[in-house]
């Protein structure tokens, strides 16, 4: 199961970091969607997958998933879904000054060095 | 007492002068400066018997002792001498400089904090025992004549001149410490005692002749000797005090001293030798014979410092000599290397100053303009006159006896058998003879044109007048000097000069008495240098009288093949060069560095997962797989790639939220519930989020990335991709450590009430991360309200209401 969940989070990364890389400030904001994903994923899976019982302690269940990086995820989904929004809206500001999402376009010019 | 302290002396005084400069209005700020180095001057001549008998004294206090770096002052006769120097012309210069700069014009407060900064620099150097605070001091030198030359700094001249000098003799610098660290590991001390008493360790070792070179590069550029003497007749630019103290008296000496110093330790390298003696005569050769070209009053003398550096360099490397020979013939180049290193200070000094009288009081240094000055100025004549024949060589001044010493051992030279000296070893006397003539040109060149021949007063800016008396007072003391040291040459010798001569050949003398060579003006008819002498004077005076005829000579070098070009050429080149290599990897945008970031990420994990041999693959670690796990990751990567490959944002949004609600379903898969609610919840506000956020976003658009981008892009990716996956099965398989889970699962009820292990971790064991997670997502909300209801500019939101 690790095996699986491993390429499925190097699958993520991948399509994450290819997207990044583009010129398209919408695709670079898809891409970091992707990436939380991913690195959900990864924590989860580095921890074990192995867990019979969700971890809250009943009665009779000695066996249960390990909660660290469960805790660790939850702050990351919320964080993550702060910054999701903040880019939004940042693109949607640039876009609506700079009537454009090329990222080459954006570039610093070389006065203001 | 420990008189180490005296070296901080001049700067610890610099910190209060700006304030007397503010509130002390009606004083000139020099003469409160001039108290520091008369009080020095006096308290180090108290030394004088000490070194005379052949003794120092040190004084010292631990700097970093882990390093073994320390400051210490080491009083032996070399560096009494120049200490004595630094101070001596140090209070002239000031005394000068009080009449010489106006209280109501110029900034002293910056002038006289560069001065004392420098002053604490340069007995620093010439005191120093250890390398590294040496190299410290010897770079702070440098960077007080950067400050001192630029201290017009509104002139375009001045700061080229400054950072000219910086470049050239900060580089020499670092070459240095190259050369001193080098020398360190060898020796095992930084101590330059240290060092010449172990030197049979380390002398066989094959870097010991690299160490020569690295200082001799020091030492060369602080020296201005050729090819690097450029910056010195740019340093022009600076103040007159300042070029007759640092660039003339003392800094430029700093190679001198360097060399001095090291000799006992490098004499026995022929690399040395031939580099100092040769590189010596070489610059002494090309200064003189350029001096005569100049038409600028600074700077013939600044080519006649460059040349008598010269003359005091092929001295020292004929010093060097007497360690491989007992005849005691060569064993005169030190002594007379250092006594002429006095006499240059004194009568350069008195030059210089009455270069900056003759610029004060006509408004011009242009040799062509000036001339008849005798009659309207005949106390700076006189003083011109003493100077100029004393550099000349001429009796009864004190340069004669020293240029006779060198021109004897020059021709003693050629009696010497190793290192293929008895080969070339007879030009040493030739071009120190032909020097010695241009020598005698220059100095005449510099006084008569002056100051005799026709009037040309009215061309002159200013209605010459002879200097006020305050302005001649240092010259004429230095006027003085050079006379007194004709007459009384074996004082001074057993003094000042013998002391030091000892210093450099510690090996060779247990007295200074024995290092003590009888200076007479009078040898008899059988004297070669007298001869010599006289035919400098005949062949001199012959080409001084011709100087209009055959001074043409110097319009055939081409502008462009100068040394001067060079560094200018290669000054634009560095810089615009480096220029262009930044602005190759540096293009501004963004994605080129994520680049970078990316793929060294990728490559430094995975080159570094197995050559330390950490990826590992515990299979029997590995849960079992379900179905429903492998239909979710098929939704997953099937969402995935549609993300990637569509062309429309809806779908593309709504790919990305399969993926999200696949992650969910994973959630619930690995038992956690808390996470899937989570998931579930934030999934569906952010594919709302997205969608209404498009709206004002334009269509997916490539931007012309082509296929061999898409491919760069990819690569990376896979790269990145996979070192993640490898990272994930080596940490799930390699468990080092013991989780702290455990404590957890433990201590949950116990300590902290609760039944929920994760919410219990959320809020209870690590309440202030969620605390801090409440406050970023609380800013996130603040910037996002920001940007949406902020106007950047009454023009944008003109745009918005069309």
């Amino acid at each position: 199961m690790e095996l699986l969940m491993a390429i499925v989070a190097g699958i993520l990364f991948t399509a994450a970091i290819y997207l990044i890389l583009s010129r398209s400030l919408i695709k670079v904001i898809l891409g970091t969607g992707l990436l939380s994903h991913g690195a959900h994923l990864f924590i989860l899976t580095m921890g074990g997958l192995g867990g019979s019982a969700p971890p809250v302690l009943i009665d009779g269940v000695t066996e249960f998933a390990d909660p660290l990086p469960q805790a660790l995820i939850l702050t990351a989904i919320v964080i993550s879904f702060g910054v999701t929004a903040f880019i939004l809206v940042l693109a949607y500001r640039t876009y609506a000054v700079h009537k454009t999402d090329d990222l080459n376009s954006m570039k610093g010019n070389d006065e203001h060095d | 007492m420990e008189f180490v302290w005296f070296i901080f002396l001049p700067a610890l005084a610099a910190l209060f002068i700006p304030t007397l400069f503010r509130r002390v209005a009606g004083i000139h700020t020099g003469w409160f400066v001039l108290i520091i180095p008369v009080v020095l001057f006096v308290y180090y001549s108290t030394y004088l018997p000490l070194t005379a008998s052949g003794e120092h004294a040190v004084s010292s206090f631990d700097w970093i002792p882990s390093l073994g770096i320390s400051f210490v002052s080491y009083l032996d006769g070399l560096s009494l001498l120049f200490t004595l120097l630094i101070t001596g012309i140090g209070a002239l210069v000031v005394l000068y400089s009080i009449f010489y700069l106006d209280r109501h014009k110029e900034k002293l407060g910056n002038f006289y904090v560069y001065l004392l900064l420098f002053m604490t620099a340069m007995l620093g150097v010439v005191q120093s025992d250890n390398v590294i605070s040496l190299y410290l001091f010897w770079e702070l030198t440098s960077i007080s004549s950067f400050l001192l030359i630029g201290y017009w700094y509104t002139r375009d001249g001045s700061r080229f001149g400054a950072l000219k000098s910086m470049m050239i003799t900060v580089g020499g610098g670092l070459m240095m410490l190259g050369g001193f660290v080098i020398l360190g590991i060898l020796g095992d001390t930084y101590s330059i005692r240290e060092l010449i008493s172990r030197l049979s360790d380390y002398s066989g070792d094959p870097l010991f002749t690299l160490a020569a070179v690295l200082l001799l590069l020091g030492a060369f550029t602080k020296s201005a000797q050729f090819p690097f003497y450029i910056w010195l007749p740019d340093a022009m630019e600076a103040p007159t005090p300042v070029s007759a103290y640092l660039h003339s008296a003392t800094m430029v000496k700093a190679g001198l001293y360097l060399v001095a110093r090291f000799t006992p330790i490098f004499a026995e390298s022929s690399v040395w030798i031939w580099l100092v003696s040769g590189i010596g005569l070489l610059t002494l050769m090309w200064g003189s014979f350029f001096a005569v070209k100049q038409t600028d009053l600074k700077g013939i003398l600044a080519f006649s410092t460059v040349s008598q550096l010269g003359l005091i360099m092929s001295l020292l490397g004929a010093g060097a000599i007497a360690y491989h020979s007992d005849d005691t013939l060569f064993r005169l180049a030190m002594f007379a290397a250092i006594f002429h290193l006095v006499n240059h200070a004194v009568f350069k000094g008195s030059l210089f100053m009455i270069a900056g009288i003759v610029d004060h009081e006509t408004g011009t240094r242009d040799i062509r303009k000036l001339g008849g000055l005798m009659s309207v100025m005949p106390i700076s004549f006189t003083v011109a006159f003493i100077g100029g024949l004393s550099m000349a060589g001429i009796p009864p001044f004190g340069g004669f006896l020293s240029k006779e010493l060198f021109l004897e051992s020059m021709v003693a030279l050629k009696h010497f058998e190793l290192f293929n000296f008895d080969t070339w070893g007879i030009l040493f006397p030739v071009i120190a003879w032909l020097a010695s003539v241009f020598t005698f040109v220059y100095s005449f060149y510099f006084v008569f044109k002056t100051f005799t021949g026709e009037k040309k007063f009215d061309k002159l800016p200013l209605k010459p007048h002879e200097a006020p008396i305050g302005m001649l007072i240092s010259p004429i003391i230095l006027a003085v000097s050079v006379i007194a040291l004709f007459f009384i040459p074996n004082v001074v010798g057993k003094w000042l000069v013998a002391p030091a001569v000892m210093a450099a050949q510690p090996q060779l003398y247990s007295l200074p008495s024995e290092a003590a060579v009888h200076v007479q003006a009078w040898h008899g008819f059988e004297y070669i240098p007298m001869w010599l002498t006289a035919g400098v004077i005949a062949i001199g005076a012959l080409l001084f009288t011709s100087i209009k005829k055959w001074q043409p000579v110097y319009g055939l070098q081409p502008e462009k093949l100068s040394l001067n070009a060079l560094y200018d050429s290669a000054m634009t080149f560095s810089e615009k060069g480096m220029n262009k290599l930044s602005r190759f990897y540096m293009n501004g945008l963004i994605r080129t560095y994520l680049l970078y970031m990316f793929a060294f990420f990728s490559v430094m994990t995975i080159v570094v997962l197995f050559a330390k041999g950490a990826f590992k693959l515990d299979m029997s670690s590995l849960s079992p797989i379900t179905l429903f796990a492998v239909m979710n990751a098929i939704v997953a990567i099937l969402g995935t790639g549609m993300v990637i490959m569509s062309k429309n944002r809806i779908s593309a949004i709504i790919a990305l939220g399969a993926v999200g609600y696949s992650v969910a379903l994973f959630f619930v898969l690995f038992k956690a519930p808390d996470l899937a609610l989570t998931q579930l919840v934030i999934e569906t506000i952010s594919v709302a989020l997205f969608l209404l956020a498009f709206r004002h976003l334009p269509a997916l658009k490539t931007h012309g990335e082509t296929k061999q981008n898409k491919l760069v892009n990819g690569i990376i990716a896979i790269g990145v991709g996979l070192s993640v996956t490898l990272v994930a099965l080596s940490a799930h398989s390699n468990k080092l450590v013991s989780s702290i889970s455990q404590y957890y699962k433990d201590t949950v009820y116990t300590e902290a009430g609760g039944g929920n292990i994760v919410n219990v971790i959320l809020v209870d064991y690590r309440g202030f991360d969620t605390l801090f997670e409440i406050a970023v997502l609380s800013i996130a909300g603040i910037a996002v309200l920001g940007m949406i209801k902020l106007r950047l500019s009454r023009k944008e939101s003109d745009d918005e209401k069309e």
